[in-house]
């Protein structure tokens, strides 16, 4: 098999603690981002950015930003949400306010405006844990629509409650409006999505992450070999908020173009991310994106294959889709408690003794 | 990663079925589930049952077989953009995805890709302005309209004058609630009345709290923006606070049978607007029982036949219909394109004659759209629930909204749009 170490040896501690240690992940890693960059982009129409990569990638983000969070400091949030609304109207407010400045500049804005306000909520963090951090980061998810519905200036006074992205480009082209090519929505936010995950992998492996994960792991015990829980719990909350926050910029700009905050931003996004990082797997950047693909590519397939194959009813569809999606989420967490990407782990060491399994 | 991608794989293969180009293609965006179903599926069903009249009775329109491809949005607007890109190739001609949120996302879309958005009393009010708005209708009546002849109404019962009055709004805490505040508080400035907010969040099953307030602030008159669920259960509520239900008035889209229904008895008495008439005295009915129902073509389970959102599906299709019958005529061909049907759409009229033509005599307005008016005169009806004979009564003759005080909101409103966008004003 081509799964295997033998013969891949290292001589320099830099080669040992790469991101893929084995040769076959690299290379397997390295022609995925080769097929994202180079091929995927030529081929992308209106249907495929719109409906399947766009919202994966964008997901991803968010997935990979509450991971940082929950699965690696330990801090059950349920203000996802809540937080993405920050970074979309923050880019919002942005945008409208200063139509020169290129969008990129408004996306990254907007995710250290939402990390500001995560410090802010994540402040309880110090002293509230597991279930009542919960039920406080809650009450920031209710905060934060209520107020971006009752106040005006966040909306810019328009008759509905609405906001709708103006276009902006990047270089000339157009990134966000009703006229932005398929390629370009995507190119942008897998452009962000790269940035994030190379950053968001490199922090959790660096002294950083083992701050949060040695919170996670027992907090009394990290404060007594000295990890500031301070410094550890609001560093998480700041950088969860700043992908969150960017997640949100992208989903209001790129993606749907207009949003209302309680139907976009609503307790169902915060459950959606959540169930995405419990699936994928908790502390694992390959679990955020295996994750967000289980649960934004499923439906869409479920759906293109219930009505446009078998030619099912609509409603009869959805209902069965909503059925199937939530057996697969019972079916996959009896088998594998700890997600897919522990799914993959296993297949990985089995393949690795194949074919002397132990 | 693999996964991912094995799962877009099989999905391409499933993407690749492309319907036959001849036909006429109507996508139905609607929805059968969520919260919002009670209202989304008797709108579909006479949505797709007309078309299905069209094509059993006269073999199309224009010898052209109309073809529905419904997609289910359960009224999420992420869904719905799936659904707008999953049905836009192939010919599709029109939209009317029966909900404001995914409207606001689909204008700039189907402008970008010239395709028509017919949305009736509901999507963005200021669609009206066709200088603004090329690609969008919403004739024959909009929000503005339905909150202006609401006012007008408690004007006629109150002998002209509210002053000291007191309105309150409860409304969906959406895109869709929020329209109607604008022209109610332009027209309390100009009456006099004092005008109360209650919002009710998605999906509006809890309300408590909304009526505990309405109750201590003691309103005359309630109105009501709902939808879906929210519309029962805001009646009940008013049921059990013994609030006056001949004071309480609900917009176009919280009247119908479903809403009124549940409550029983004590909605007795309950109002509504209504943008066209109501109940199955119409010889439209007879064709669809004879070449619909009893023919077993009926869309979903049939049993929405002669409801007030059934009547309201089959007229949205019905002004579809007609503007393709005008977009045929006015490019001699009977195969269209979008294109085509926006101009359709444009140059499009529906006198009392046609309509009694086409079996629903008196049903609704007669309306003429010009390049600069895609809004329609926006007269409305006011109906009242009899809960003992189960109907709907209508209470008053077409009612005229205030034009003094929408027009000028519009053209605001349409011209912050146009600049946002950078679009030049069109029919100069």
């Amino acid at each position: 098999m081509l799964y295997r170490e033998a013969g891949d040896f290292k001589t320099s501690y830099v080669a040992d603690s790469q991101t893929f240690p084995i040769k076959f992940d690299r290379i397997r890693y390295y022609i995925i981002v080769a097929i994202a960059f180079g091929v995927v982009p030529f081929f992308i129409n209106d249907y495929w950015a719109n409906a399947v990569f766009v919202p994966f990638l964008i997901y991803a983000i968010a997935a990979i930003g509450l991971n940082i969070l929950t699965g690696y400091c330990g801090q059950v949030s349920l203000g996802t949400g809540g937080f993405m609304a920050v970074g979309a109207y923050a880019c919002y407010k942005l945008m409208t306010g200063m139509p020169d400045v290129p969008i990129i500049v408004h996306v990254i804005l907007a995710g250290f405006i939402t990390a500001g306000v995560g410090v802010l909520f994540g402040l309880p963090s110090l002293r509230i844990k597991g279930f009542y951090l919960a039920v406080a980061t809650l009450a920031a998810q209710f905060f934060l629509v209520w107020l971006f519905n009752k106040v005006p200036w966040f909306y810019n006074y328009s008759a509905s409650g609405q906001i709708t992205a103006p276009e902006r480009t990047l270089f000339g082209i157009a990134v966000t409006g009703a006229n932005t090519p398929a390629w370009a929505k995507y190119l942008f936010c897998l452009v962000i999505l790269f940035a994030l995950a190379w950053l968001a992998r490199n922090l959790t492996r660096g002294s950083v992450g083992r701050r949060w994960m040695a919170i996670r792991d027992m907090d009394i015990a990290a404060e007594i070999i000295g990890v500031n829980p301070l410094s550890a719990k609001l560093s998480a909350f700041a950088v969860s908020s700043f992908y969150i926050g960017i997640a949100g910029a992208l989903f209001f700009s790129v993606y749907l173009g207009a949003v209302e905050v309680g139907e976009a931003f609503g307790i169902q996004k915060s459950f959606l991310v959540l169930f995405m990082i419990i699936i994928g797997g908790l502390g694992s950047i390959f679990g955020s994106f295996a994750g967000a693909a289980f649960l934004v590519l499923l439906p869409v397939f479920l759906k293109n294959f219930l009505v446009g194959q078998l030619g099912w009813a609509t409603d009869l569809a959805a209902h069965i889709e909503l059925m199937i999606v939530g057996g697969l989420i019972i079916f996959f967490l009896i088998v594998e408690p700890h997600g897919l990407n522990q799914l993959w782990r296993v297949a990985k060491e089995k393949l690795r003794l194949w074919p002397f399994p132990h | 990663m693999k996964k991912t991608l094995a799962a877009l794989a099989a999905a391409t293969m499933l993407m690749t079925s492309v319907p036959a180009s001849a036909d006429l293609i109507v996508p139905n965006l609607s929805y059968r589930t969520g919260p919002y179903a009670p209202g989304g599926i008797p709108y579909a069903d006479g949505f797709n049952d007309y078309f299905t009249l069209l094509n059993e009775r006269d073999g199309g329109i224009g010898g052209e077989k109309v073809v529905i491809r419904e997609c289910e949005t359960a009224y999420n607007t992420e869904k719905g953009v799936e659904c707008y890109e999953a049905t836009k190739g192939g010919g599709a001609l029109v939209y009317n995805p029966l909900s404001t949120g995914i409207t606001y996302q689909l204008i700039p879309k189907s402008a970008a890709d010239g395709i028509p958005l017919y949305t009736p009393g509901y999507g963005r009010t200021s669609a009206a302005n066709g200088k603004v708005f090329e690609w969008v209708f919403n004739y024959p009546a909009n929000y503005w309209d339905a909150a202006s002849v609401a006012i007008r109404y408690l004007l006629e019962e109150n002998g002209g004058d509210l002053s000291g009055k007191k309105v309150a709004l409860l409304y969906h805490n959406s895109a869709y609630g929020k329209e109607p505040i604008r022209t109610l508080t332009e027209l309390s400035k100009k009456h006099g009345y004092e005008l109360l907010e209650i919002p009710v969040d998605h999906p509006g099953q809890e309300q408590k709290s909304q009526w505990l307030q309405i109750r201590r602030e003691k309103p005359d008159y309630v109105l009501m923006w709902g939808w879906g669920v929210m519309n029962a259960v805001a009646i009940q509520e008013a049921a059990n606070i013994n609030y006056p239900m001949e004071n309480f008035i609900g917009a176009w889209w919280s009247g119908a049978e479903i809403d009124v229904a549940p409550v029983g008895m004590q909605a007795n008495g309950y109002k509504s607007l209504a943008m066209h008439g109501t109940g199955m005295d119409y010889p439209v009915y007879d064709d669809l029982k004879k070449y619909v129902i009893d023919a077993g073509k009926a869309s979903g389970a049939g049993d929405q036949f002669g409801s007030v959102l059934y009547s309201r599906g089959m007229y949205a299709a019905l002004v579809i219909s007609e503007a393709i019958r005008k977009a045929q005529e006015m490019t001699g061909k009977s195969s269209i394109t979008a294109a085509d049907l926006r101009n359709g759409f444009e140059e499009l009229e529906i006198t009392e004659a046609r309509m009694e033509e086409l079996g629903l005599p008196k049903f609704g307005q007669p309306f003429k759209a010009t390049c600069a008016d895609h809004g329609g005169p926006g007269a409305a009806l006011i109906q009242q629930w009899d809960a003992s004979a189960k109907k709907w009564n209508l209470l008053t003759d077409f009612i005229a909204p205030d034009d003094e005080v929408l027009v000028p909101l519009v053209l605001e409103d349409s011209q912050a749009f146009a600049k946002e966008n950078n679009i030049t004003e069109r029919c100069n």
